[in-house]
Order: C-alpha cells, then sequence, then structure tokens
C-alpha cells in the first residue's frame, strides 16, 4: 500500500441555511494514497462536490482535520490555501472552465503564472503538456474553435501543466458523448499509471467510475468502497 | 512581486479582451461618461473663452481712469476739466506734437439685432477721442476706414458685423434715433473691443445730451510702471480722485464675475450628470463581474489570489472611462472650439467670444471622466476580488 497523499480525520461539514445548520458529512474518514485513481459516486446532494472542494482546499471542514502530504491543510489561511492549490491540485472541471479569450496555449500556461518560471520555460510546459493529451497542433486556437472533447483535453493540459501530485475531477465527461468520454477516461488512466498523478473523480456515471482503480459511495455522509481493480 | 505583476497583467488582459463579449453595455458606459465630459468641457471652454476674450482686451500700459467708486464705465462720468487736467499727468506717451495721447470716451448702450435669434440685445456704443487710435494699439482697420469726427459715421467690431444684423460695411442704420453710416471694419485680436461699435465722442455727447463729460478716460503711458505716477498724480489733486487702472487688469476684473458664474454652473451640472454616468458604470462593471464569475472562480481555484480580480476590474472601469473622457474631449473640441457665443459683460452689453479648448480643461474633463470609472469601478472590482471559489463548479 502506498504512503497516504490525503486523510480525512473525522471530518465534519455544515452549511447555514437561515438558522439551520444543515449537515454533509458527520465525522467522516477517509484515505486516499498516493497514485490513487478513486471515483466517488452518490446521489445527488450527497455531498460529492463538497468533498471536492475540502480535498482541494476551495472549502473548509466544519470540524476535523484534512492532511495532504503529511501536512494539515485544514487550517491554512486563504492566501495560503491558494499557493496550496496553486502547487498541489490541478482541477478538471465538468464544463472545461477555459477562458474564451485566451487560446489553448494561452490557458494551459495559466497556473505557471503563479510559478517563478520564465516566459521560455513555460513555453516548454505548456509544449509539453499539450502533446501529452494530444493537442499540440491546436496551441493556438481558442476554445469557440474547439470540439468539446479537446476543451477537455486543454483543461487537463492546464491541471497537469504545473506537475501536481493530486488531479480532481467534477464529472469530466459530464458534457461529452460517450465515445469522447472514453478518451477522456482513458487520459486521465494514463496520466495516472504512467505520470503518478493521484486523482480523485466525482462522477454520476458508472460506466465512467469503472476506469478508477477503486469506487467509494458516498451516501447519507458516510463512504461504502467497491475495489474496481479487483 | 514580479509573480504578483504577471499575474495582474494576465487578467487585466483577459478582462480587457472579453470587452466585445459585452460591447454595448461598455459602449453605453463610454458614451455617458464622453457626454459628462462634454458638457463639463462645453461650460469650461465657454468660460474659458469669454475669460481670455475680456482679459486679453486690456493692455498694461494703457491706463484706464474712471470716477471713483463707479466700478464700469456705464455708471462713470468725468467732466471736461478732469480729462484736460488727465492731459498734464506725469508718466503719460506723447504724440508727435508733444501731446499725451489721452481719450476721452463715452459708452453709452444701443439695440442690435442677433442674426443667429433674432432678438434684441444691447451693444456699446463708444465715443472716442482723437487719439484713441494712438492710445489703443492692435487695432486695424481691416475692411473701408475710420470714421471722420464730427460725423454720424460708426465703425463695427469684426464680432459686432458677423453676429449682428446692419452693421455690414456701407450699410445705413438707425441707431438713438440717428441715421448713422458703417464706414469701416475694425479687428482687435479678437479682444473685447470687436463687440463694440466706435463713433466720434463729440458727436455722441451731443446726441445724448452730455455736454462736455465723458464716462472714462484712456492714457497710453510711457511704461507700465508710470502708472504708479498716475495714480500719485490723481491722488494728489482734489479735483480728480479717479480709480485708475491698467487697462488689462481692469478687464480681468470686468471678465472674472462672469467666467465664475459659467464656472459655477459648469461644475455642478457637469457633477449632476456625473451621477448618471456612475450608474451606467457600475451597471457595466458589475455585468462585467457577473459574466466572469465562473472564469474568476476558476482563477481563484488554479491558485490566483483576489488582487489581480480587482485590479483587473478596475483596469477595465478606468480604461472605458478614460476612453469616454478622451471621446468627449474631442467631441467638444470638434464641435465648440473657436465657435462664437455671446453673452452679457459687467456693462450689461454684448460681448462676442469664441469658446476656447486648452490641453488643461482637456486635462480637467479625462480627471473627471477617471473618478467617474474609479467609483464605477471600485466596488464591483470588491466584488470580483471576493467571488466565491465554488463559483467555479457550477454551470452558467
Amino acid at each position: 500500500m502506498s504512503e497516504a497523499l490525503i486523510q480525512l480525520k473525522g471530518v465534519t461539514k455544515s452549511y447555514t441555511r437561515g438558522k439551520q445548520s444543515v449537515p454533509i458529512f458527520e465525522r467522516l474518514d477517509m484515505t486516499i494514497p498516493q497514485q490513487d485513481f478513486v471515483a466517488i459516486m452518490g446521489p445527488s446532494g450527497s455531498g460529492k462536490t463538497t468533498l471536492l472542494n475540502l480535498l482541494g482546499g476551495i472549502d473548509k471542514p466544519t470540524g476535523g482535520e484534512i492532511v495532504f502530504d503529511a501536512k494539515r491543510m485544514d487550517n491554512l489561511d486563504e492566501s495560503k490555501l491558494a499557493s496550496f492549490r496553486a502547487g498541489n491540485v490541478g482541477f478538471i472541471f465538468q464544463f472545461y472552465n477555459l477562458m474564451p479569450m485566451l487560446t489553448a496555449a494561452q490557458n494551459v500556461e495559466l497556473p505557471l503564472l503563479l510559478t517563478k518560471l520564465g516566459p521560455k520555460a513555460r513555453r516548454e510546459r505548456v509544449n509539453t503538456a499539450l502533446s501529452i493529451v494530444g493537442l499540440s497542433d491546436r496551441a493556438r486556437h481558442k476554445p469557440s474553435e474547439l470540439s468539446g472533447g479537446q476543451q477537455q483535453r486543454v483543461a487537463i493540459a492546464r491541471a497537469i501543466v504545473s506537475d501536481p501530485k493530486l488531479l480532481l475531477c467534477d464529472e469530466p465527461t459530464g458534457d461529452l458523448d460517450r465515445e469522447t468520454a472514453g478518451e477522456i477516461l482513458s487520459m486521465l488512466q494514463t496520466l495516472n499509471r504512467d505520470l503518478g498523478k493521484t486523482i480523485v473523480m466525482v462522477t454520476h456515471d458508472p460506466e465512467a467510475a469503472r476506469y478508477a482503480k477503486r469506487m467509494l459511495h458516498l451516501d447519507k455522509g458516510h463512504f461504502s468502497e467497491k475495489d474496481l481493480a479487483a | 512581486m514580479g509573480r504578483t505583476f504577471t499575474q495582474i497583467a494576465a487578467v487585466t488582459m483577459m478582462n480587457l479582451r472579453s470587452i466585445p463579449d459585452r460591447l454595448w453595455t461598455s459602449l453605453s458606459t463610454v458614451i455617458a461618461v464622453a457626454m459628462v465630459t462634454a458638457v463639463l468641457l462645453g461650460f469650461l471652454a465657454l468660460a474659458n473663452g469669454f475669460q481670455s476674450t475680456v482679459q486679453g482686451s486690456g493692455s498694461p500700459d494703457v491706463a484706464v481712469m474712471l470716477r471713483k467708486g463707479s466700478g464700469s464705465e456705464l455708471n462713470s462720468n468725468l467732466t471736461r476739466e478732469q480729462s484736460l487736467l488727465v492731459e498734464e499727468a506725469p508718466g503719460l506717451a506723447r504724440g508727435a506734437d508733444g501731446k499725451a495721447l489721452v481719450s476721452p470716451e463715452l459708452y453709452v448702450v444701443v439695440d442690435g439685432i442677433k442674426k443667429s435669434s433674432r432678438t434684441k440685445a444691447n451693444l456699446p456704443l463708444r465715443g472716442l477721442g482723437v487719439r484713441a487710435n494712438q492710445v489703443r494699439s492692435g487695432i486695424k482697420i481691416s475692411a473701408g476706414r475710420m470714421f471722420t469726427p464730427g460725423t454720424n459715421e460708426l465703425v463695427v467690431g469684426r464680432a459686432v458685423s458677423r453676429q449682428f444684423e446692419g452693421f455690414e460695411l456701407g450699410r445705413k442704420i438707425r441707431l438713438a434715433a440717428q441715421n448713422w453710416t458703417v464706414v469701416g471694419e475694425f479687428e482687435a485680436a479678437g479682444s473685447v473691443f470687436e463687440s463694440e461699435i466706435w463713433a466720434d465722442v463729440a458727436v455722441l455727447q451731443g446726441l445724448y445730451q452730455r455736454g462736455s463729460s465723458v464716462q472714462s478716460v484712456r492714457a497710453r503711458l510711457d511704461s507700465p510702471a508710470s502708472l504708479e505716477k498716475l495714480k500719485a498724480y490723481s491722488e494728489a489733486d482734489p479735483r480728480l480722485k479717479l480709480d485708475v487702472q491698467a487697462e488689462r487688469s481692469f478687464y480681468a476684473e470686468q471678465g472674472k464675475g462672469m467666467s465664475d458664474i459659467i464656472l459655477y454652473l459648469g461644475w455642478p451640472l457637469a457633477i449632476a450628470m456625473s451621477f448618471g454616468a456612475l450608474a451606467g458604470a457600475l451597471n457595466t462593471m458589475y455585468a462585467s463581474v457577473d459574466a466572469r464569475m465562473r472564469e474568476i472562480a476558476t482563477l481563484r481555484a488554479i491558485g490566483f489570489g483576489g488582487t489581480p480580480a480587482f485590479v483587473g476590474t478596475m483596469v477595465e472601469s478606468l480604461l472605458l472611462s478614460a476612453i469616454g473622457g478622451v471621446v468627449g474631449a474631442l467631441a467638444t473640441y470638434l464641435l465648440f472650439d473657436g465657435i462664437s457665443a455671446a453673452t452679457l459683460g459687467s456693462n450689461f452689453t454684448q460681448v462676442v467670444f469664441a469658446l476656447k479648448m486648452t490641453p488643461q480643461l482637456v486635462v480637467q474633463g479625462v480627471v473627471l471622466a477617471l473618478v467617474i470609472g474609479f467609483v464605477g469601478g471600485v466596488f464591483p472590482a470588491w466584488r470580483a476580488a471576493r467571488v466565491p471559489l465554488l463559483a467555479a463548479f457550477k454551470e452558467q
């Protein structure tokens, strides 16, 4: 068993709606090893995206601890969380979230603007990321000139360009047809297998979940696990 | 620091490149700011033009003498004895015949009909002494000739012949129940004199039953410094006791009141209109932030700070307003600079002047535009900096 990349220890999360507190998780425990590829499934409102936000440092837990690479991150302030995200996490969204006014290469370059890399080094990293997703010939195209699958590949290139350990995918194939979805999921598998990226993927789609090494089912604030590799 | 700047530059460029997606709201802000700037600059150009015309009228080496405390030529009255005493004063320039260059003058008001509105307006009719031409410099008869003393002949300022009916060269006109002939037209470097009609002082004295009295005496000084000698001379003689001023400061004082009124009208109106433009700018910038909510949240999720989002929004707002300011200034310059206007001067007579734009006025207009852009941008920019990161995960 690989070393743990992320650990959730007794994590509680609730939202306040009016004067009422609405619990999402109660004392949730979870461990994600390095180089894992885990799919999280569950009914709407079960807290899948909330979990993803907690893992990515976008949201903070109400209670408990979140440990990333042996360091607590739930108690970081907003600025340190931003640095944490920039250095450790790549996000892949359902609707790609590309900047429409930028070319594919410029979109991919965005996370590198947060690093100390100079323009030449950034350009090289962008070219590498685009070649990994097979879009070197589309570097100068804007999102509106690309298909949905190509846009998601650009988003994947953006997520991996700064070489983060963790990729968080929120319904990455939710807006794609079956064939394109298969291509994207295969690519995620490759990133996990060949580049050692730890991937947490939220999905409604059991077919998509099959590409992961294991699947966690989240319901009523608790997990049930199914090992897909077995 | 370098990375923060790179982030700011990247976000700002994204904001600016997305303006075409919000073309109409952005354009409405530009137009609103342009209109505010144009209104302000219109008033400022009006005040500036009036001030330049009136203040540019005076010469530092011509002295104007009025009855003590009279304030303006219309209220003044000087006797022939006083005029003659002035001719003996020290520090006056003298002609080839050795006589002081002094012009006793009468200043009365006559009716003119404006060509533009065909309405009546007061025009100044000035009676000049025989040496008036030598007293005043910068006066040039541009058409016809000077009037002949002792006759009902007139010469008119260029502005009068352009703006009022019946003052064209050679025309006969009835003024003060008398028939007059326009025998000449003169230029006075765009000064207030171009809004005057000149005739022989002796003819006017008879016509208006003023006997030998006049309203002002002008005298050419041998140097501007001699004004003090003339003042001292006037104060020392109990028969004189005149208000003695250099012509330049006399007109500067006369013009200040009216240009202040124009300014006091212009600024409040521009500020009132600014609130409308401000509402437009706020609306545009809030729309801009709302339209880019997911993009901003995505950048924040990637690791960008709130500062680039704030600065990017501010730059967009300031840029739109600056464009509006420049468009407004350009429109004012093209539409109004140099056009003639007329208003009442301090003697309740029409002063014709040209609206005058200057770089300083343009700067004032653009500064107002930038203030609108700043206030209109700061609240939306604050919202942009605080966009919830969860917005990155929502469908738009």
